[in-house]
């Protein structure tokens, strides 16, 4: 008896398939991984740029950690800035936290001019290793080295040295606060400020801990700790620590009394108009004023 | 003639001071003593302001178990406790001591004659190490008395003097043999009396036959020391390598010297540790070399000076003015010293000399680009492969660089020298290991 080939082939192959079709639905049904489908949603809504500026280990385990945790309490996307947030929000279905966008700000105001080079490093261009290796080139160990570790973190293209400073500028527009620099700079010169509305900011550019002379020597625009600005501040905003001050971007009204305070001009005041004459200073409740004490420097 | 047996380079030699005899440096108006002048953690200060001092007298008392006492190298007041920065500008703590007169401490024993007998029990000279703050010149400044004191379980066969003097320029110990044979020579009796081994083993590279001469004659009338001329060839001063060319064995990859049975201590230590244990005087001063090509036969210097001077006192002394095509002044000898920022820095126990170069010679090729010729891996001492650390390092992948043995690079520069793209290798690596290091500490917390 002879079977019609193309028959038994269809038969054989028919047979075959139905065969591994149960098993495969036996073995899709036995380890099927229930996954919300919410987290592709989420992650593709987020920038995919895997910064790692949220802390986790990319957009995807970012999309995971939004859909376990069920809102967006703690969790932020600096990358996506508000627009993602309120996607991610309407995806979760919670109300997207409020959030200040945030920009990298270097603490450093030792350019060209007033931190003058004393010596000339032509070691490897890399801010650890020159760190580790000496002082740098003005003789300040806390300022902006200018070789650049920070630029290569950079995912965004948003800050450089600037060749006329030598000191690395953000550039705001493209900066989206990942921190990038943050870890990058091994001085700590670098810290994630409020953009301030209008991108209005006042800060400290100088991250030199040492006594008021000593830091005058390697650099003219040095903090000297000499706590005028602590004194001037209407709002407690700031704070003198270690030969340091600092102003706290929470508290900080941005009145500007500090700028025009400061000896060694090392407050620095972002994207603000021109100030009017010294007689009127910018907008501040004058009430809360304190009588400015002259205080001597520390020496 | 015995050498190391894996890698090595030849640098033009320079030994251009060898016939300036050691001079004692003037007394200064003000020194600066830093508090870590030795490997592991600073001593702590044990005067206050105003207090007197005299020659000698302990200022900086260790702590610490990897730390070393201090002593004051001067008589004088004590004018603040501060911190002061180095010579490359990091701030240290340090105490800064006016100078008046030149008072020793009655213990010390300053009069000329050699003392030849010694009856201490191997822990007294060790314990004497310790109060007298020795530690190794050879440029690590480990603790003398740590590495006397054998761990429990190993046991030392080999006493090796370090008289190398591989790197260029440098002639301190060469002009110590010349001088000082003699007291060398009870100095390495009394360390190999500290560690119960028959024989000590003086390695001088054949470029100084002189001092081998010397020495030869000297060991003749001490027993257990064998002066070993050897085939010259750069790293050969360092540890392990100086190990090999002695001994053949080799101390395995993150193993110490003592592992294989060996001690080694450097030439200017042994001086040091006769003055510490027969004449009772603290390390309190180091032999410096003041050399540079572009410097005059009558401006090459070997100074005994004290701790603390400031470098730029050396170089007023020594040169007057640094001259206007100077590049870079460096402290150490040009493979592994470095290039100093800040003149008015101290100097330390550990310093060796001051160097001085022009700009032609101090600056750096433009670099460019590895070409895998594999000349670094040749050249490494270690057996390394310095060309796979650049990119592994640049592209951040430290702990593949751990893999691959990173931490036993010795920084020796023998990459950098032969590399025909100059490319900054050694500094690629010192950045690596310190990544790595910091990696591992974060990991153990």
């Amino acid at each position: 008896m002879s079977v019609n080939p193309i028959l038994l082939a269809v038969l054989v192959l028919g047979l075959t398939g139905a065969v591994f079709a149960v098993v495969l639905y036996i073995v899709a049904q036995k380890f099927k991984v229930v996954e919300d489908p919410l987290i592709d949603e989420v992650a593709e809504v987020l920038p995919g740029a895997n910064c790692g500026g949220c802390g986790k280990a990319g957009c995807r385990a970012m999309a995971e950690a939004f859909v376990k945790q069920g809102n967006m309490e703690g969790l932020k996307c600096p990358a996506g800035g508000e627009e993602v947030a309120r996607k991610v929000a309407a995806l979760l279905g919670c109300a997207a936290e409020a959030s200040e966008p945030q920009v990298a700000v270097v603490r450093c105001g030792g350019s060209c001019d007033k931190a003058v080079a004393k010596n000339h490093y032509d070691g490897l261009q890399d801010c650890a290793f020159a760190s580790s290796m000496y002082a740098g080139e003005s003789g300040c160990t806390f300022g902006c080295l200018g070789l650049g570790s920070c630029v290569k973190a950079c995912q965004f293209d948003a800050i450089a040295v600037n060749p006329e400073t030598g000191i690395a500028q953000v550039d705001e527009n493209k900066c989206v606060a990942c921190g990038a620099c943050v870890k990058a700079c091994p001085r700590g010169v670098i810290e994630l400020r409020n953009k301030g509305p209008k991108g209005h900011r006042v800060y400290v550019a100088c991250n030199n801990k040492e006594k008021g002379a000593v830091a005058r020597k390697s650099c003219s625009s040095a903090c000297i700790g000499c706590g005028k600005c602590e004194k001037t501040c209407p709002f407690g905003a700031i704070k003198l620590e270690n030969n340091l001050a600092y102003i706290d971007y929470k508290v900080c009204k941005m009145c500007r009394k500090c700028v025009a305070e400061c000896p060694s001009g090392c407050i620095e005041a972002t994207n603000f108009p021109p100030l009017p004459p010294k007689k009127e200073p910018a907008a501040a409740p004058a009430a809360a004023a304190q009588p400015v004490k002259a205080e001597e420097p520390k020496a | 003639m015995k050498t190391f047996a894996m890698g090595g380079v030849h640098p033009e030699e320079n030994k251009i001071s060898t016939h300036a005899a050691i001079e004692q440096f003037p007394l200064p108006k003000q020194v600066v003593v830093l508090m870590n002048q030795h490997l592991g953690a600073p001593a702590t200060p044990v005067v206050a302001k105003g207090d007197k001092v005299k020659v000698g007298q302990l200022i900086g008392e260790a702590q610490a178990f990897m730390c070393a006492n201090v002593h004051s190298p001067v008589s004088g007041t004590v004018n603040k406790i501060d911190v002061c920065k180095d010579p490359f500008g990091l701030p240290k703590p340090a105490v800064y001591i006016d100078v008046e007169g030149d008072e020793w401490m009655e213990t010390i024993d300053r009069t000329p004659d050699i003392k030849r007998e010694c009856d201490l029990t191997p822990q007294e000279i060790v314990a004497k190490l310790k109060a007298m703050g020795i530690v190794g010149l050879g440029g690590a400044t480990f603790p003398a008395h740590i590495k006397y004191s054998v761990p429990e379980g190993k046991k030392a066969e080999y006493l090796i003097i370090n008289a190398v003097e591989c790197e260029p320029y440098l002639t301190s110990d060469h002009r110590v043999m010349l001088e000082h044979a003699e007291e060398i020579c009870i100095g390495i009796s009394i360390l190999r009396k500290a560690l119960g081994v028959p024989n000590a083993y003086v390695g001088i590279e054949n470029n100084k036959p002189e001092p081998i001469r010397v020495m030869t004659e000297m060991a003749k009338k001490f027993e257990g020391i064998i002066v070993e001329p050897l085939k010259m060839k750069y790293p050969q001063g360092a540890e392990k390598q100086l190990i090999n060319a002695i001994t053949g064995r080799k101390v395995p990859s993150g193993k110490l010297p003592i592992d294989v049975g060996c001690v080694v201590s450097n030439v200017g230590t042994t001086f040091a540790v006769y003055e510490a244990i027969q004449k009772n005087k603290p390390l309190i001063e180091n032999i410096l070399t003041v050399t540079g090509k572009m410097l005059a036969a009558n401006q090459q210097h070997n100074y005994q000076v004290r701790i603390g001077i400031s470098y730029a006192d050396i170089v007023r002394h020594a040169i007057g003015e640094l001259p206007a095509t100077t590049g870079k002044v460096i402290s150490g000898g040009p493979m592994m010293g470095k290039a100093m920022s800040n003149l008015d820095g101290p100097t330390v126990k550990g310093a060796s000399s001051v160097l001085i170069m022009d700009e032609s010679e101090a600056t750096r090729a433009t670099e460019g680009n590895c070409i895998r010729c594999g000349k670094c891996m040749h050249a490494c001492p270690m057996g390394l492969e310095p060309y796979l650390f650049s990119s592994l390092v640049r592209n951040g992948r430290y702990e593949e660089a751990g893999d691959n043995h990173i931490l036993d690079c010795i920084e020796c520069g023998c990459c950098l020298f032969s590399c025909p793209a100059n490319k900054p290798l050694t500094d690629e690596i010192r950045l690596g290991k310190n990544k790595l290091r910091a990696i591992m500490a974060a990991k153990k917390k």
